[in-house]
């Protein structure tokens, strides 16, 4: 050990050492290098990316086609890719996407709380919104990523096990072009992302508020379980069209021969309500917390 | 889970759970007055010859409102009784009308047999139940003895409501549902138009209609498939049964005897079609004078919606006002509405009953016949389905006037198809299926499309080209078709929507029966297709099937074959483009919430700003000093004080030892001293400026409080990078090499942090501090986890950190260690200030009791504590 070069002249009126600009703390790029190259965080895509794999498996293994007279949406996933692809996001996007989200965005200030480096990120100093506001993109750009990978590995897996064929309506068992159906997908995915904002929105605000990463990931979910049960209780009537899960499936409402998206519209304005409030109340939470962690 | 300091996240999840209860509260909670009905036998005469004496079971209901109020004659359906109608007399009654509901005779407890709504029998049992009306004190009256009164009904009880208001000029509104204008007509229908003598026999309908009223234990609740399997169990007849009552139950002997001649021959007769239509409405066309709201089922293979055709035209010919309302279901199943169209009903007797006191039967006269509201003719429609529920919605499309089944606006469909050969098979089996009654809602898919299947060889079809734009047909079709062969020929015609896909949709499941004489030349017959209400997409076709068979209907044992062909290939289609369904655009708070949401996240972020208020300005005279603590004082959430008036502060060069034992609040200022926490009062400041979370200054500040923090999946010198770079500085000014000197930990730099010893973490927390070379460096217990040798070098660093203008503050409890490292100390015990000062100046100032001048006594001497 030797001891440190001369001192740099460190001082100017303003207190900043040399070099610090508040608006260059924290660069996106680094939080995602810092976030990537976690584990949870691998094992999370590995899995997204497997599932698709993992069906186009278990679907050889059925008693094969079934004359194709049934047209619910699981009998159709193997009519080809773009059903599988929707098979794929209508049975993951209700649990499996949500934990994905709700991992991506509960864990991320909660982790660093669990791990003390978040004291020595404020220290640095990380302005506390600036540091809230890079968390919250690069968790939500994690999320992005996780409920886009899904469909879009789905697609190509059921392309590649079932074809390139036009879409099946379930029920109706009408057909529809697939360069029709092509744009409306993009708008599915976007519609799920937004759909999962709520629980993105919850998994930060409890993120903020303990220390606990499975508590945040753990309440966020809760969230959506509760919200699930409450939405089967008929006797809410319209109460139940604004709560967080309701409009959860509206995405099929775009695939359908008559595309019918008040039901989309209605969802992305529950979810938009939702989210930007509790994000509002992380900011509120996070700013004149005493981090004791 | 815990929430740290989590009062306001607690508030809010109870806040949601208190609107949750609340809701759940107020969709739950009971409303209105209970209504209680009085049970009552009223006795009436009835009879050709006024004769026969009939106990009526009824129950009135007084109206909730009290007072005077107009009274509703609720009427049930055949084979229901006054308990099928209970639950509506209640609603009507809390909207402020006298209910009498009863049981027709031959139905329920009420004795005497069932007559068809016959004028002789029901109708003036009704006419007397008006008396009994206007004898309560609780009836509204226009005059003595003529009560405020309307009838409604569904069914049987529609027909005696057009029965009685015909017979009776003391009603004053009625509002029949999904029932009859000529019952010679449902059960014998034509499509050619050539009467019941040529209709053809609705033999299944018939059939569950004399059945269910031909048994005096029929269950309560109408004519469906509950009521059917109620028939054929062994139910309970305990009292022994003469032939003729097991053949004809409560049915008068005249009608089961004309019932029976008809189904056994499957042809009406005169004298049948004369009693029958001595209970239709068509044999009194002038009757019916009085505003009458007409409500017809789409899904009715029963009382098609021809009927309530019939009697709009015939009561709007009076000039009485007529309102007519297609609702989705009817007796073959679908939707019956009840909801809408106990709002239709209550709302149409408000018109005529509550109101307008000189609209009464004798002043109809003024009426202005059909088409006197905005609504005069509703269609329900498929709505799709809710984006929510995903349960099918239906939408109501209104229209000022009713055109009548043959529409406003007429088009024409070219049919193509060669003349085909059908075969009527022996003894009529199998047969083609339309529609099954009594279980018409079994047949119906998920989707509520009809089920149809036509038996091949026994039907011809005849399609259209894909439709270029979508074909709105509101109202019957009518097709030309030649029938070739010989003898009469019984056929059935249906209007199919094919969409090309395996499955044709026949709308409503509805056929139009026809009877004709074939001849070798072709017998033109004109086939008035069923009244439906539908939308044929674009690109779908129109399908004209003619069969030889259906299930519902009596053909011929007899086997033939006929040859159909199209007489002109011209289907006309009606349409009245004036119904307009409401249109619904976005609920309103689908851009309000937003907004909203907007809104109160601004308030919520906006009312508690990062910086506080006191927030004192820069002190430039204090440029140089690198710490000054001034009143600092912090409390538990407790109360307790951590910190406690605590002011002290550091000259450049100093390398300050701050002492204290647990709990003395060593740590906690230190925390408040990197903006981690607030203090309560009092104001640190770090050359010059005040510390407040994320404030600038705090980058020339490097620290090492209560253990590292790292990324324990990332190496040790990654760790460090990536701190750097999110400190936002630039890579030169990190002096990240000398700093990884000072951590020597060699190889070990490249694994990852969670394989790292306590001591490892502990010099890379100390590099990662040194980063940048801050000028003020604070240090919370940094020798623990170092063995001597590091300790030992960890104060030769510290000294020269400090020689060159940099300012050090280390916390320890070795302090002996302070004592060598430090040149100034402030000692602290339970929050507050003790002393401070150099340590020479302590350490020779300081010996009371004559012990050696070593720091760890001065120590324990300052906090109160001797050994």
């Amino acid at each position: 050990m030797s001891a440190p070069a001369s001192p740099a002249a460190g001082e100017n009126t303003l207190g900043y050492a040399p070099g610090y600009t508040p608006g260059r703390t924290l660069p996106l790029r680094v939080e995602i290098v810092r976030q990537f190259r976690r584990r949870r965080t691998m094992a999370m895509f590995a899995l997204l990316l497997a599932l698709p794999w993992v069906l186009v498996v278990a679907f050889q293994f059925g008693p094969g086609s079934n004359g194709g007279n049934s047209l619910r949406l699981s009998d159709l996933a193997t009519a080809g890719g773009l059903n599988f692809a929707a098979f794929a996001l209508s049975v993951s996007a209700s649990f499996l996407l949500v934990v994905a989200v709700a991992l991506f965005c509960g864990d991320t200030v909660a982790s660093e709380a669990n791990w003390s480096s978040l004291r020595y990120l404020l220290a640095a100093p990380i302005p506390r919104d600036r540091l809230l506001r890079q968390k919250l993109i690069v968790a939500l750009g994690y999320s992005a990523a996780a409920v886009t990978v899904l469909p879009l590995m789905a697609l190509l897996a059921g392309t590649l096990a079932f074809g390139w064929n036009d879409i099946r309506v379930p029920g109706t068992g009408e057909i529809i072009a697939a360069s029709d159906v092509l744009p409306k997908f993009a708008l599915v995915i976007g519609y799920a992302l937004v759909s999962q904002l709520v629980v993105a929105a919850m998994a930060f605000l409890l993120s903020v508020s303990t220390d606990s990463p499975l508590g945040a990931v753990g309440g966020a979910v809760g969230l959506v379980i509760v919200s699930s049960i409450l939405q089967a209780v008929e006797a809410l009537g319209s109460f139940r069209e604004f709560l967080p899960t309701f409009w959860n499936t509206a995405w099929l409402d775009a695939l359908s021969p008559q595309p019918d998206y008040s039901g989309m519209i209605k969802g992305v304005s529950v979810s938009v309500t939702y989210s930007v409030i509790l994000i509002a109340f992380a900011f509120r939470r996070f700013r004149r917390k005493d981090v004791v962690s | 889970m815990t929430f740290p300091g989590g009062r306001r996240a607690l508030t809010a999840v109870v806040a949601l759970v208190l609107v949750v209860v609340g809701g759940l509260a107020w969709a739950l909670w009971p409303s209105g007055h209970p209504v209680r009905g009085q049970d009552t036998a009223i006795t009436v005469v009835d009879g050709p010859a006024d004769d026969q004496h009939v106990t009526l079971d009824a129950t009135f209901f007084p109206p909730a409102s009290g007072g005077k109020a107009p009274a509703v004659l609720l009427a049930h359906g055949f084979g229901g009784s006054k308990q099928s109608v209970r639950d509506l007399a209640v609603r009507l009654s809390q909207r402020g009308y006298a209910v009498l509901t009863w049981s027709a005779r031959g139905f329920g407890r009420s004795t005497g047999e069932i007559a068809l709504n016959s004028p002789d029998y029901e109708v003036k049992d009704v006419r007397q139940l008006v008396d009994w009306l206007a004898k309560r004190p609780e009836v509204r009256l226009d005059r003595a003895g003529d009560p405020r009164v309307g009838i409604a009904g569904g069914s049987y009880g529609g027909a005696i409501a057009l029965m009685t208001a015909a017979y009776d000029s003391r009603i004053d509104a009625i509002a029949p549902e999904i029932t009859w204008n000529d019952l010679a007509d449902a059960l014998f229908p034509d499509a050619g138009g050539n009467g019941p003598m040529n209709g053809v026999f609705k033999k299944m309908w018939a059939g569950i209609f004399f059945s269910s009223g031909g048994s005096d234990l029929a269950p309560d609740g109408g004519l469906d498939a509950a009521s059917l399997a109620g028939l054929s169990g062994p139910s309970g007849a305990a009292k022994a049964l003469t032939p003729q009552q097991v053949q004809c139950g409560r049915f008068l002997p005249a009608i089961c005897e004309m019932y029976q001649t008809v189904a056994s021959t499957g042809r009406a007769t005169p004298e049948a079609i004369s009693l029958l239509r001595r209970s239709s409405p068509s044999s009194v066309p002038d009757g019916i004078r009085i505003p009458t709201l007409l409500i017809q089922g789409q899904r009715d293979s029963l009382f098609p919606l021809g009927q309530a055709d019939a009697n709009a035209r015939q009561i709007a010919a009076t000039g009485a006002p007529v309102e007519i309302a297609w609702i989705n279901g009817g007796h073959d199943g679908g939707d019956s509405e009840p909801d809408w169209v106990f709002d239709r009903t209550a709302g149409w007797f408000d018109r005529w009953l509550k109101n307008s006191p000189g609209t009464t039967a004798d002043a109809n006269g003024a009426g202005t016949g059909t088409g006197t509201g905005s609504d005069a003719f509703t269609v329900s429609r498929d709505g799709g389905r809710d984006p929510g529920t995903r349960q099918t919605v239906l939408v109501h499309a209104a229209a000022g006037g009713y055109p009548g089944l043959s529409g406003t606006d007429k088009t024409t469909v070219t049919l193509s198809g060669p003349e085909q050969q059908v075969a009527n098979p022996p003894g009529g089996s199998p047969a083609s299926i339309s529609s099954v009654p009594g279980f018409g809602g079994l047949l119906r898919s998920s989707g509520g499309l009809g089920v149809s299947i036509d038996v091949p060889g026994q039907a011809a079809a005849f399609e259209s080209a894909p439709l270029a734009a979508p074909a709105h047909v509101t109202g019957s079709p009518t097709v030309q078709v030649k029938v070739y062969g010989t003898g009469e020929a019984t056929l059935f015609a249906k209007l199919y929507d094919s969409s090309g896909g395996p499955v044709a949709v026949l709308p409503s499941s509805l056929v139009a029966p026809f009877r004709v004489t074939a001849t070798e030349a072709g017998t033109p017959v004109t086939v008035t297709l069923p009244a439906i209400d539908r939308t044929f997409d674009a690109g779908h076709r129109m399908r004209v099937v003619i069969s030889t068979t259906d299930l519902g209907f009596s053909t011929p044992a007899a086997p033939a074959v006929y040859r159909i062909g199209l007489a002109s290939p011209e289907l006309t289609v009606p349409a009245d483009p004036a119904l307009i369904t409401p249109s619904t655009g976005p609920a309103w708070w689908t851009w309000a919430l937003p907004l909203a949401a907007i809104v109160a996240a601004a308030a919520i972020v906006l009312t508690r700003r990062a910086r506080p208020a006191r927030s004192a300005g820069d002190r430039p005279d204090l440029a140089d000093v690198p710490l000054v603590i001034t009143g600092l004082g912090k409390r538990y959430s407790n109360g307790e004080k951590a910190v406690d008036d605590l002011s002290f502060r550091v000259d450049k060069g100093q390398v300050l030892g701050l002492l204290g034992p647990n709990g003395a609040g060593k740590t906690t200022t230190m925390r408040m001293l990197m903006g981690l926490i607030l203090p309560d009062e009092g104001e640190i400041r770090i050359f010059g400026h005040p510390v407040v979370p994320g404030a600038p200054v705090l980058s020339r500040l490097g620290s090492f409080v209560e253990g590292p923090g790292f990324l324990p999946h990332l190496s040790g010198r990654a760790n460090l990078e990536l701190y750097w770079q999110a400190t936002g500085r630039p890579a030169e000014d990190s002096h990240l090499e000398e700093a990884l000197e000072i951590a020597g930990l060699g190889a070990a730099l490249e694994r990852a942090v969670r394989t790292y010893s306590q001591g490892m973490r502990q010099r890379l927390a100390i590099a990662q501090a040194m980063l940048g070379l801050p000028d003020l460096l604070v240090l919370d217990e940094p020798t623990n986890g170092l063995d001597p040798p590091q300790i030992a070098e960890m104060r030769k660093v510290l000294k020269a950190y400090a020689q060159r203008g940099r300012t050090v503050i280390v916390s320890s409890h070795l302090l002996g260690e302070v004592e060598q490292t430090c040149s100034h100390v402030v000692v602290m015990h339970r929050g507050r200030l003790v002393s401070e000062g150099p340590v020479d100046g302590l350490l020779g100032s300081s010996t009371p009791n004559g012990s050696g001048h070593r720091l760890e006594d001065v120590f324990l001497d300052l906090i109160g504590e001797s050994r």
